[in-house]
């Protein structure tokens, strides 16, 4: 099956600088796709190529086997909710979500149905002769979204779609967003810096660091096998350990880092090979006293924050190794206490990520 | 003191500005407010002040006969204020036309430049008025520079007459006034995001329409000011249609300025001057009193 978007080897220069290099993915109709990175990264500037305010280098641009490149921004079936919104601040409600469709041979009675369908869809009806500046945040956002999808586009660009929002309004938003692409079918692309954010909208991840596309998959492929020690660090909490490989014991690899490891991994690796070992907080236990398991050492608790569902320590082992782990409170530890001063932290074998080093 | 600053500061800050304006510009427009209702008289000072205070005690004695006058003899008055509105009318047009694409240019370039251009823009207020009016009338003069090139250029043979026109004069208010129709719509155009633009061309919007519906009505506060700054001092305006303008170009400035220093009747020329102050603000008053009925 033919890809319903397909981006291929796009770059864009400013003068030596290269904000977006080489990227090139595919998209399923209906996928809610995640671009993830720094600020900086390239990301936005490849949604604006897409939104054809920017004019690529190289590469090409389809959508639904329609070549784009040639496409004014006003004839491209893409349309984009931008950072701020950008409403128009003179206009309603009403005006601003169909001000596509005006620029349409629509007749004006459709213009009105399909405008009151998308207040309904984003749970504004009733304020289609508000301003703009009297609207809440969360509000402006909602009208936003509906003035993007009134053209019914083939692909919606949302430029970091929740960053104006505060953090419990986010998630609420979040669910809305998910809900809506479903429901419409539409194709999704969100550029974002946030992780939780990626994490929880999309059904793929593009993580992208100095314009470069590094890694494509889902939330949870990026989450547990990170291919870079970028992308490791840059998608959740990670700590890392400089190791070298020491021999393979049938099912596990014995690495040797500040103490010797035990890791699981379909990989082959060369003895006295380099890597580095990555482990996510929440794979790692801390207890009082010893458990015999094959990974474990002792530490000492450099700090805590408590977090609610659980809480969050920094530990130093032996040679100085700093850790970061997170024990959740879904049953009571004595590990928990505040007055631990030292413990013992162990982790399977299969937890560990190993990466390049 | 520094008590003093702490306690009075803001007041003084409200108050000082007042004060300069209650002095030099409230107290001079009630003189002339009362030497309008004044009788005329040969004296010095030419009248007979119709509210006076001193030591013979305060008396008030208005009258009406120069606003009866010029009632009178409206026709004589009327030719010059419609001149004078539009000439006034047109060079703010003008200006407007002007205006706004460089207004637009500026607002749209980078920083640096920005600060470059309206320091330019600036520029011809740092030489005084009357020498660039008459550098203009050395341009213009049908022996000056561009009769000169026309006449080299093979475009004409006789030189092409341009002083003493409306031409000459909307050349010289348009000179004159346009840093002050630019600078308030670069203020309104500057603050516009560009990613609004950039929506409207998103959504499906040419060229031409997203200037109608999204960049002209979002600049209309600086249209309505920088017309008020042009349109208000040019339909006053006494010089430069004295010095480019022909003869017949009879505008109120110049009706005022023959009755103060030809007839030396003040009063009528204050009465004059009070009635086109009326004319220019009551649109004004009105316009905002509109305003905060659609508001509420």
């Amino acid at each position: 099956m033919a890809p319903f978007i397909s981006i291929k080897n796009i770059s864009k220069k400013y003068g030596n600088f290269s904000a977006v290099d080489n990227v090139s993915f595919n998209l399923q109709k209906g996928e809610l796709f995640s671009l993830l990175g720094p600020s900086g990264c390239g990301k936005t500037t490849l949604l604006r190529i897409l939104a054809g305010f920017e004019v690529s280098n190289t590469g090409s641009f389809e959508i639904d086997g329609h070549d784009m490149d040639n496409v004014d921004p006003a004839d491209r079936p893409v349309n984009i909710m931008f950072q701020h919104y950008a409403l128009f601040p003179h206009m309603s409600v009403f005006n601003n979500i169909s001000y596509g469709l005006r620029r349409t041979s629509l007749p004006k009675s459709e213009i009105k149905s399909r405008v009151e369908e998308l207040l309904e869809l984003v749970r504004l009806s009733g304020m289609s002769e508000r301003k703009p500046k009297t609207l809440s945040g969360g509000q402006k956002q909602r009208v936003a979204l509906a003035r993007a999808l009134a053209r019914r586009p083939k692909l919606l660009l949302l430029d970091e779609p929740l960053a104006a929002l505060d953090k419990k309004l986010r998630s609420d938003t979040q669910f809305e967003i998910c809900k809506i692409q479903e429901q419409l079918g539409t194709t999704f692309i969100v550029v974002t810096h946030d992780q939780e954010e990626a994490m929880t909208l999309s059904t793929r991840i593009g993580v992208m660091n100095e314009g470069k596309l590094i890694q494509l998959g889902t939330p949870k492929e990026i989450y547990e096998q990170p291919q870079t020690s970028f992308v490791a660090d840059f998608v959740g909490e990670i700590s890392f350990l400089e190791a070298v490989v020491k021999e393979n014991k049938n099912t596990h690899w014995l690495m040797q880092a500040a103490v010797p490891i035990y890791v699981s991994s379909d990989s082959n690796f060369n003895v006295g090979q380099k890597v580095k070992l990555a482990l996510r907080p929440e794979k790692i236990s801390l207890t009082s006293r010893p458990t015999g398991n094959i990974n474990e050492f002792k530490v000492d608790i450099l700090d805590f924050a408590f977090y609610g569902a659980g809480t969050q320590y920094r530990v130093i082992g032996p040679e100085g190794v700093k850790l970061k782990l997170y024990q959740s409170h879904n049953q009571p530890s004595k590990a928990n206490s505040p007055m631990l001063k030292t413990g013992f932290v162990n982790f399977s074998p299969e937890a560990i990520i190993v990466l390049e080093s | 003191m520094n008590y003093f600053f702490q306690r009075f500061g803001r007041q003084i800050v409200i108050w000082l500005p007042l004060a300069w304006l209650l002095l030099f510009f409230m107290l001079p427009l009630i003189e002339m407010i009362n030497v309008s209702f004044s009788e005329a008289r040969r004296a010095v000072p030419p009248y007979n002040p119709a509210f006076q205070f001193g030591p013979g005690g305060i008396s008030f004695q208005p009258v009406v006969d120069n606003y009866y006058l010029i009632y009178e003899y409206w026709e004589d008055y009327l030719w010059p204020a419609v001149n004078s509105i539009r000439l006034a009318f047109f060079s703010t047009l003008y200006c407007l036309l002007f205006a706004y694409p460089m207004a637009w240019w500026i607002a749209r370039s980078n920083k640096s430049l920005q600060h470059i251009l309206l320091i330019l823009v600036l520029m011809p207020f740092w030489t005084s008025s009357l020498l660039r009016m008459y550098a203009l009338i050395g341009l213009l003069n049908p022996n000056g520079f561009i009769n000169d090139i026309l006449i080299w250029a093979g475009v004409t043979v006789i030189p092409i007459q341009m002083m003493q026109t409306d031409f000459s004069i909307y050349a010289g208010m348009v000179l004159t006034y346009l840093p002050l129709m630019i600078l308030p719509l670069y203020a309104s155009l500057v603050r516009l995001d560009g990613s609004i633009i950039e929506a409207a061309a998103d959504l499906g919007a040419r060229k031409w329409d997203i200037f109608k519906t999204i960049i002209l009505p979002l600049s209309i506060p600086g249209i309505i000011a920088g017309s008020l700054l042009v349109f208000i001092p040019a339909v006053g305006e006494f010089v430069i249609p004295a010095l480019l303008g022909g003869p017949e170009q009879l505008m109120l400035g110049k009706v005022i300025w023959t009755e103060f220093f030809r007839n030396r009747d003040w009063p009528v020329a204050s009465a004059i001057a009070i009635i086109l102050i009326a004319i220019i603000i009551l649109p004004i008053v009105y316009a905002r009193y509109q305003d905060k009925e659609g508001i509420s």
